[in-house]
């Protein structure tokens, strides 16, 4: 019991950071049709500028306390991630726009090359680390089996990751579905034409689409970095991977389904490392996505294709 | 009321293609303050693409469009709208996922929200049916109700200008009776001015104050509706056996 529920809390708190970037996948995809294979690389952008700039503020500004620190650091790189989302869709994407439905996907895949190679150059193939700046936690259970004790943990990082999830989560979900703006979103996602003949700046949405997805991912890229320690160029290629996953596990092109999709990824992979083995475990997890495909084609939570008109 | 004379809006010798393809062979149109204009025409004669052209999309290759004194020939569609025209375009094109309400707020996204609850009410005095539907999606609405919906939609902009792309198609007689006096209520007492392109010949004639004839993108006729009525061409080609 006590082994589970700890496992229960890692999952949520890895399927958080997956359901981050998923969101990222879902939004692009469903306003535009695209996979936007470049928004990976966009949460390891994140999550380099993340280091960037807490190193700056800790190192060179001399900083101390530790809550501000990462305020700023998370605002900072949200902002600096969702320019770099940006200008990828308008450099790679936009004037692609109305071409061959394959056009901007091949784009996407040589987007995601550009920048996990700018980032290699520029910063240097190996790791980058980070000392655990949040330790500690709270013992929730304790329970003894033959090998001993055993504790139920939650530290305070995955309590940081898993509320700040939540909230970004919740806040965005109001604006999506509340907001005016979440309301042009919608109207593009569903008939871009009808969408401008109702004033909707369209390529304005679009743009904002892929802001808001690498805004999300860049927290998403801050908190892989605490949490892991360690990041490189590389990191955004298998996080990328298991955020799409999640978000055609959820049903692409749905918000709560991609939220869906991370969490269960996230538990999917964690819970396989704990009670089978750990090499196996993207099997894992990309076999339910196999499994579940063949019954539910349009995800858990997708809209299927076909509307009445 | 028939039209105070001025003109709202001006099309000259627009041309407009898909790529090679000639879709609109210089079309001249006029529509007065006040009006109701409407063009009629089989299916494929470029009815539809004309009041796309009039949004910008797609942009007339030569030619002109004027409203309300400013060229709008050039303008991205967004823009266009925000100068008082709404479409309620061929398809309807209600966002299907999207609850009535909601559709209607799309409606009204460029207005001071200060009118909304009021233009509201006036939507739902025209069509007391949406009233009923307020919280359905509007891809589960029928025919009818969703061709009340995107014209519901178009006026929650406080259009000048209102084009209707074939609000009948489609639809039972009685619905399209509802729909005719509601855009003949909207032009008497608010003095909307409406374009109109329509395949129901009679009924659009009927309505209008004049009327063009689209023929494979070229006018072929224009004159008052009653005219129009009368001519023995457009009886032959538009009426016979499809008066109902």
């Amino acid at each position: 019991m006590e082994y589970f529920v700890q496992q229960l809390i890692n999952g949520l708190t890895l399927g958080s950071i997956y359901g981050l970037i998923a969101i990222g996948y879902t939004m692009v995809y469903g306003i535009i049709g695209m996979i936007n294979f470049a928004h990976g690389d966009i949460f390891m952008i994140g999550a380099f500028i993340s280091l960037a700039v807490f190193l700056i503020l800790t190192s060179v500004l001399g900083f101390a306390f530790l809550p501000v620190v990462l305020l700023i650091v998370l605002i900072v790189s949200m902002l600096f991630t969702s320019a770099w989302g940006w200008t990828v869709e308008r450099l790679a994407y936009r004037p692609l726009r109305g071409s061959f439905r394959l056009a901007p996907l091949i784009t996407a895949i040589g987007m995601s090359i550009v920048l996990q190679n700018f980032v290699q150059i520029t910063q240097g193939a190996r790791v980058k680390p980070l000392p655990p700046q949040i330790q500690g936690g709270v013992t929730l259970m304790q329970g003894s089996t033959e090998q001993g004790t055993i504790l139920v943990q939650l530290s305070y990082m995955q309590m940081i990751i898993i509320l700040t999830t939540l909230i970004l989560m919740t806040g965005f979900t109001l604006l999506i579905t509340r907001t005016s703006l979440g309301r042009a979103q919608r109207a593009c996602e569903q008939d871009r034409k009808m969408a401008a003949l109702l004033g909707v700046n369209v390529d304005r949405t679009i743009s904002l689409t892929f802001v808001m997805g690498a805004a999300l991912a860049a927290v998403a890229g801050l908190m892989f970095l605490l949490l892991y320690g360690v990041i490189d160029f590389y990191i955004g290629f298998l996080a990328g991977v298991k955020a799409f996953t999640a978000a055609v596990l959820g049903g692409i092109g749905s918000l709560p389904g991609a939220m869906l999709g991370g969490l269960l990824i996230g538990l999917i992979e964690v819970f396989w490392s704990g009670y089978f083995t750990v090499e196996y475990k993207d099997v894992a997890a990309f076999s339910i996505l196999a499994i579940v495909l063949i019954f539910l084609p349009s995800g858990l939570l997708g809209q299927p294709e076909v509307e009445k008109v | 009321m028939t039209g105070t004379g001025e003109t709202l809006l001006s099309v000259r010798g627009v041309e407009t293609y898909y790529g090679k393809i000639v879709a609109l062979r210089g079309v001249d149109v006029d529509v007065h303050r006040g009006e109701i204009v409407t063009m009629i025409g089989a299916n494929g004669a470029g009815k539809s693409t004309l009041m796309m052209t009039i949004c910008g999309n797609p942009q007339a290759r030569t030619g002109q469009i004027v409203y309300d004194g400013q060229d709008i020939t050039a303008m991205p569609t967004h823009e266009i709208m925000h100068l008082g025209i709404a479409q309620s375009p061929e398809g309807r094109r209600i966002f299907p996922r999207m609850t009535v309400m909601e559709n209607l707020q799309m409606g009204a996204a460029l207005v001071d929200p200060k009118h909304f609850e009021n233009d509201l009410k006036k939507v739902f005095e025209l069509f007391p049916r949406l009233k009923e539907r307020i919280g359905q999606r509007g891809g589960t609405l029928s025919g009818g109700e969703q061709q009340m919906l995107a014209i519901g939609r178009a006026l929650m902009s406080r259009p000048k200008l209102l084009l209707l792309d074939e609000p009948s198609l489609g639809l039972a007689p009685l619905i399209v009776k509802q729909i005719f006096d509601a855009i003949r209520e909207l032009n008497k007492n608010e003095g909307l001015t409406v374009f109109l392109v329509e395949q129901n010949a009679f009924h659009a004639l009927r309505l209008a104050h004049r009327g063009y004839v689209m023929v494979n993108g070229n006018i072929t006729m224009s004159g008052t509706g009653a005219e129009l009525l009368k001519r023995e061409e457009v009886r032959a080609a538009y009426l016979e056996g499809g008066r109902h």
